[in-house]
């Protein structure tokens, strides 16, 4: 106990020091940096899912620019995989629309957990900020605001190198993907299932997982064989979030609601 | 190079809604609680989306892709990710070739 309240001093004072030498470039110049330091190792797998995300993108005829634009305005990995495994032409607006808005109910969680450590935050900052929430950083934004204060530099320093990033990696798999040939000789046409695969490891919670899931796999193999077009995904998701409802409340949102009502 | 006025929408409904999720969070907490029946729905919604999405690849295609979806997940488990995505398209292709 009394070594860790010590340790946690040391690193503010640390820190205040580096504010301090980071003055000629600005008083935020080092939670900047520090943010963007904690952030760097995790560029490998932007450039990867970007790459193969502009690949499959190219693929069902989006352009460079199109992309471009999808990645700036929607930043959302998971459900811009999505939206390009259903991408048809002409593109099934709303669709399109209330798919994103299903895939990305967890940032409500997420805004809900983060919302108690932005309390000095300015309205600009608050909502400007909540447009680069994504898993990796309001992972770390956590992390941090468990030890310290959670100032808008830092978080913008985790934010923007995977924003530009994101953008910037997408924008060249789209480029380049334009000339890959039969893409299922790669088994490309398998690649949406992986990533997706991938995902539901990182999500998975033991039983809290299992029964919404398996309710939504029955649900949407059922819909796949005699329903038209896209519908099985929506209907997969209510099946799951139907299940989710008659388990309760998660224990993450339980805390944050706490964290909610001492403001 | 220019964009489709229909792509654009598409891509703008997208943004609209992801930004949407985004911010609802935040505003929830500062009015009212997010609890029972309602919390646990949006925790399990993510997942199942995913899982419906997959499903029909998964389960609904062949044997050479329902073999290839259980050889990602526990390429998963235990590699990293890129690794595992990678590993499951060649397994795909490795798969297909050798059932017919």
């Amino acid at each position: 106990m009394h070594g860790e309240a010590a340790g946690n001093e040391a690193a503010v004072t640390t820190e205040d020091a580096t504010e301090g030498t980071m003055a000629r470039r600005g008083p935020v110049g080092g939670d900047f940096a520090a943010g963007v330091l904690r952030i760097l190792p995790l560029l490998v797998a932007v450039v990867v899912y970007g790459l193969l995300f502009g690949t499959l993108a190219a693929q069902k005829g989006l352009t460079p620019l199109e992309v471009a634009l999808m990645s700036a305005t929607v930043f959302a990995g998971a459900s811009q995989f999505v939206a390009v495994e259903i991408w048809t032409s002409p593109p099934a607006i709303l669709l399109l629309g209330a798919t994103a808005l299903m895939v990305n109910l967890r940032h409500v969680l997420m805004g809900a957990a983060l919302a108690p450590f932005l309390q000095g935050w300015s309205r600009g900052q608050i909502y400007g900020g909540l447009f680069f929430m994504a898993d990796e950083n309001w992972a770390f934004a956590l992390q941090r605001a468990a030890k310290a204060p959670l100032s808008p530099a830092y978080y913008l320093g985790l934010a923007l190198p995977l924003y530009f990033g994101w953008i910037a990696c997408t924008t060249l798999g789209t480029i380049f993907g334009g000339f890959v040939q039969d893409p299922a000789r790669y088994g490309l046409d398998f690649a949406f299932t992986a990533v997706f695969l991938t995902l539901l490891a990182g999500l998975w919670k033991g039983r809290r997982s299992a029964y919404p899931w398996l309710a939504s796999a029955a649900v949407a193999v059922a819909a796949y064989l005699t329903l038209p077009g896209v519908w099985y995904i929506a209907l997969g998701g209510l099946a799951g979030a139907l299940v989710g409802a008659c388990q309760g409340p998660p224990q993450a949102s339980a805390s944050a609601r706490e964290g909610g009502h001492a403001d | 190079m220019q964009i489709d006025p229909l792509v654009f929408a598409a891509i703008t409904a997208m943004a609209v809604s992801t930004y949407a999720t985004r911010i609802f969070g935040y505003l929830l907490v500062r009015r009212q609680s997010v609890g029972g029946r309602l919390a646990g729905a949006l925790e399990a919604v993510p997942g199942a989306v995913l899982t419906a999405i997959i499903a029909p690849m998964a389960f609904a295609t062949g044997p050479a892709e329902s073999l290839a979806a259980l050889a990602t997940v526990l390429m998963a488990l235990r590699l990293p990710l890129i690794v595992a995505v990678a590993g499951g398209c060649a397994a795909v292709v490795a798969l297909r070739a050798v059932i017919p």
